[in-house]
């Protein structure tokens, strides 16, 4: 495999952990403020809780190990990515910056209001949704390359539908992940009743989460042809994906092992994010930037593949110790130590 | 031309303000470490105590840190891609290991918080923290060899404007790094002393007479000392690294116009008419001897030096504001301490207390002094002898709307976290926390 190969490969990954984790948080901090305005707080503030107050951070440390990867290996990305998103990636930094420390004041500062809930649950929904912009603008057709520089359409990417049904489905998964492990939490913490509202929400949301996903291959087929016809040829993992979703859905509904269920989403949403990778191999930005072109050297790619590998084993035992002490720990999740 | 001065605005601004929380956050948790092994060893509650309101007060600051500093690291992007895509070839393997250092210090931050009467062995919760300590400090380093790359490029060919033949290790160890690494780092620990050595006395003040303030004054103050008498051995190598490497940001800060042998300091003083100096306080011999340790060497002055290459003169003021800073507040810490050790009264009057007080922002003043002092001083280069800052900015035309968006954010972000920290602890005084430890347990 060659070196960059490797790095996007590795990037990718990093990517879709930020996704998953940063998902659950997300929708966690939804589901909390839409419950406050339902006035079923009571039931699943708790859980949410004790599921956030310890990890908040690292979520947060994935996105930056990934866009700082992505310079690493692909400088060319800081010029082409840097140029256009000035406007979206600074209000994306914006929400991120309030909604993390706003979280760090009330959990730790005990800073209580129910301002601070709503503004923490909507934020949100609206920080995937900036930055699943990057995605839209990846397909290419919304830069404008004029000899005063690189600047983005802003017209053309607020009325493509593209932008739209990937805005959609970045909200859709957003709630659909995090409700489905926020119902394997529920239930771990033998909590019956927030397992049973957690529950509903899943299957709320599955549905939406499918179609958005099915409308963007149509979509694509419209605007990036290149794109779609390299999709057709990996067919066999959305199809699998899709097998995954069907299972996931299949045990929820029949309120049995939400642990596997929660498994096979991560593995239904990995095969379909990979076959989204693969699909859109070799461009980093269509069609300005391949991931040849926008390689850094070998020098510098030995280096860093060197410094993630040792990283990587410190890090592992460290999640390992994380996820044991509060997910996996029985009686934390119960409430029964603190 | 707009564009590079707003996206200026911008780092300066992110930069200033990240800087107060980073540099909280390098220094504080080897603070907490030490109250808590103090009070493993001692068995003595208040020293545990301390390590506890000290990791509350902290994890805020952590929070402000950890989103300015994402700010930055993607603003770094949006506003300098130029400096990114050039730079990056030769520089991004620290950046990229910081990547890491965040990750386990975020990875045990957040069990050392949630495990304090998790174990039987209280030295077990204890050794979580060094984690989190080397986590900090490491971040530090890897950035700080970032910015020592900016003043002292070197571990590449250039052909075409591009690097070639990179090697990252010896670009991550430039001639710049020992001395800046150190520098900020014994910075960073003093001032972390000195900000909980101002709380301290502050709450003497306010007329909290308990014997926990008493010992946590000492103990940060001790070792505040330490630190910031390493600081003054460091930064005192810090001028020898730029007279031999950036003469000319060594002769901005001095005001040294012409190349001269005996060389003398100037301190202090305002500069008229471009070049005459007034109202400043000549030492003779002293700018040779800082620069290359040698009372009668010569020392570059700016006639050496293209008009277009020197540096604002003003940096000379940021200099001696933070080289003032360093000496007082070394000056009132030896004054405490032998005063303390002779038991004289005085080191708790109330005017010796607000001396104390002043010790923490002063330290941090001289921080935000010493940045500004190091950046302004290298410009115009954002790259040394490379590229000018000038031709790194963004072509958007979006940054000064930007500017005013982020200036509403850290205005937001400070006023909430001093709010946050004030009601943290005074819903909380010491004597009541004791109290309900005693009633609960
Ligand atoms: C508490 C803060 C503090 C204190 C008391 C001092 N410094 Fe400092 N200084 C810094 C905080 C700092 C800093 C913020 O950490 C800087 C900015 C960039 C850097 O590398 O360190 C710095 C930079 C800096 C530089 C510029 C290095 C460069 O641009 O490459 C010099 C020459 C000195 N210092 C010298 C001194 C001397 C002779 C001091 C004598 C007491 C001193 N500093 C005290
Ligand atoms: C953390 C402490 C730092 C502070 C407080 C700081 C502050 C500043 C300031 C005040 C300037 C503006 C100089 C001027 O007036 O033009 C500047 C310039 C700059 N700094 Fe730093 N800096 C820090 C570290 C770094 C590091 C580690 C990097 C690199 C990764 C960096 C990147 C830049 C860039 C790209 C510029 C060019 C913009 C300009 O010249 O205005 N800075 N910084
Ligand atoms: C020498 C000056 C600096 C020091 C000492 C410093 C230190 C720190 C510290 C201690 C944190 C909190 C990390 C955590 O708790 O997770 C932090 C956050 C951060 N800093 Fe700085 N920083 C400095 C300058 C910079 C600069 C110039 C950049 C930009 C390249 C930067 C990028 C970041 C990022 C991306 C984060 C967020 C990390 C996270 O999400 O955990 N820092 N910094």
């Amino acid at each position: 495999m060659s070196y960059e190969l490797i790095g996007i490969s590795v990037l990718w990954l990093f990517l879709f952990g930020y996704i998953i984790i940063a998902s659950i948080d997300f929708g966690a901090g939804f589901f909390n403020a839409y419950s406050l305005l339902t006035r079923k707080n009571h039931i699943i503030s708790n859980i949410i809780q004790r599921y956030l107050s310890p990890v908040w951070e690292v979520t947060n440390v994935f996105l930056v190990f990934f866009f700082v990867g992505i310079v690493g290996f692909f400088p060319s990305t800081a010029y082409y990515y840097g140029t256009v998103l000035l406007v979206p990636a600074s209000l994306g930094i914006i929400l991120l910056a309030i909604r993390g420390s706003y979280y760090a004041f009330t959990t730790y500062g005990k800073l209580k209001s129910h301002f601070w809930t709503y503004l923490y649950g909507f934020s949100g929904l609206l920080i995937p949704a900036s930055l699943s912009i990057v995605l839209t603008i990846s397909e290419g057709g919304f830069i404008d390359n004029t000899s005063a520089g690189l600047s983005l359409d802003y017209v053309a990417l607020f009325f493509s539908p593209l932008t739209w049904s990937i805005v959609t489905l970045s909200l859709t998964s957003v709630l659909y992940i995090s409700a489905v492990f926020l119902t394997w939490y529920a239930n771990e913490a033998k909590d019956e009743q927030a397992t049973a509202l957690l529950r509903k929400y899943a299957l709320i949301w599955a549905f939406p989460a499918i179609i958005t996903a099915g409308g963007i291959i149509v979509e694509l087929r419209v605007h990036n042809e290149l794109h779609f016809q390299n999709m057709l040829n990996v067919w066999w993992m959305f199809l699998l994906s899709g097998i995954l979703f069907a299972a996931t859905v299949y045990l929820i509904w029949k309120k049995r092992n939400y642990g596997v269920a929660f498994l096979l989403l991560i593995g239904q949403f990995l095969i379909a994010f990979f076959a989204y990778g693969i699909s859109h191999y070799p461009y980093l930005l269509y069609p300005y930037l391949t991931i040849a072109e926008g390689f850094t050297n070998e020098g510098m790619a030995i280096a860093l593949i060197i410094a993630f590998i040792a990283g990587f084993c410190l890090l592992l035992p460290s999640l390992y110790l994380l996820l044991r002490l509060f997910l996996f720990n029985k009686n934390y999740v119960q409430g029964k130590i603190k | 031309m707009d564009s590079v001065f707003y996206s200026r605005v911008l780092t300066e601004l992110t930069l200033t303000f990240h800087i107060i929380y980073a540099t909280i956050g390098v220094g504080i948790p080897l603070f907490i470490f030490m109250a808590q092994w103090m009070g493993i060893k001692k068995q003595d509650e208040h020293y545990i105590l301390m390590a506890r309101r000290w990791t509350r007060g902290y994890i805020i600051t952590v929070a402000v840190g950890v989103v300015t500093g994402t700010a930055i690291g993607l603003q770094l992007n949006l506003l300098w891609p130029t400096f990114m895509q050039l730079a990056g070839k030769a520089i991004a393997l620290p950046l990229f290991m910081e990547t890491f250092a965040f990750f386990f210090e975020a990875i045990f931050l957040g069990i050392y918080l949630y495990t304090w009467d998790r174990f039987k062995d209280q030295k077990k919760h204890m050794l979580l923290l060094i984690p989190v300590a080397i986590g900090a400090s490491c971040s530090a380093v890897f950035i700080t060899m970032v910015n020592s790359f900016m003043n002292a490029p070197q571990g590449f060919e250039m052909m075409n404007g591009e690097f070639i033949n990179v090697q990252p290790l010896v670009a991550m160890f430039n001639p710049a790094m020992p001395t800046k690494v150190a520098h900020v780092l014994a910075t960073a620990y003093m001032t972390a002393a000195f900000i909980l050595a101002s709380i301290g006395a502050y709450r003497i003040i306010k007329g909290s007479n308990h014997i926990y303030h008493k010992k946590a004054l000492l103990l940060t103050i001790k070792v505040g000392l330490v630190f910031a008498i390493a600081s003054a051995i460091i930064g005192d190598f810090s001028g020898k690294y730029l007279a031999a490497y950036q003469p000319e940001k060594l002769a901005a800060m001095e005001w040294h116009f012409e190349t001269e042998e005996e060389a003398s300091l100037t301190l202090f003083g305002v500069l008229t008419n471009g070049d005459e100096i007034k109202y400043s306080i000549e030492i003779p011999y002293a700018l040779s001897i800082l620069a290359h340790g040698n009372p009668t060497s010569k020392v570059l002055g700016l006639d050496q030096f293209p008009k277009e290459d020197v540096p604002p003169l003003y940096i000379h003021y940021l200099f001696n504001i933070m080289v003032m800073i360093g000496m007082f507040v070394a000056l009132v810490a030896l004054i405490y301490i032998v005063g303390n050790w002779l038991r004289k009264k005085f080191v708790y009057k109330k005017f010796f207390l607000w001396t104390l007080v002043t010790t923490g922002p002063l330290c941090m003043l001289a921080i935000e002094a010493g940045w500004w002092l190091a950046e302004v001083g290298r410009q115009p280069w954002v790259l040394r002898g490379i590229l000018r800052t000038e031709d790194a900015a963004t072509t958007s035309n979006d940054v000064d709307i930007m500017l005013y968006l982020f200036i509403g954010l850290y205005l937001l972000l400070g006023i909430a976290s001093v709010i946050v920290l004030i009601r943290m602890f005074k819903a909380n005084p010491i004597e009541r926390e004791l109290r309900d430890r005693e009633g609960g347990e």
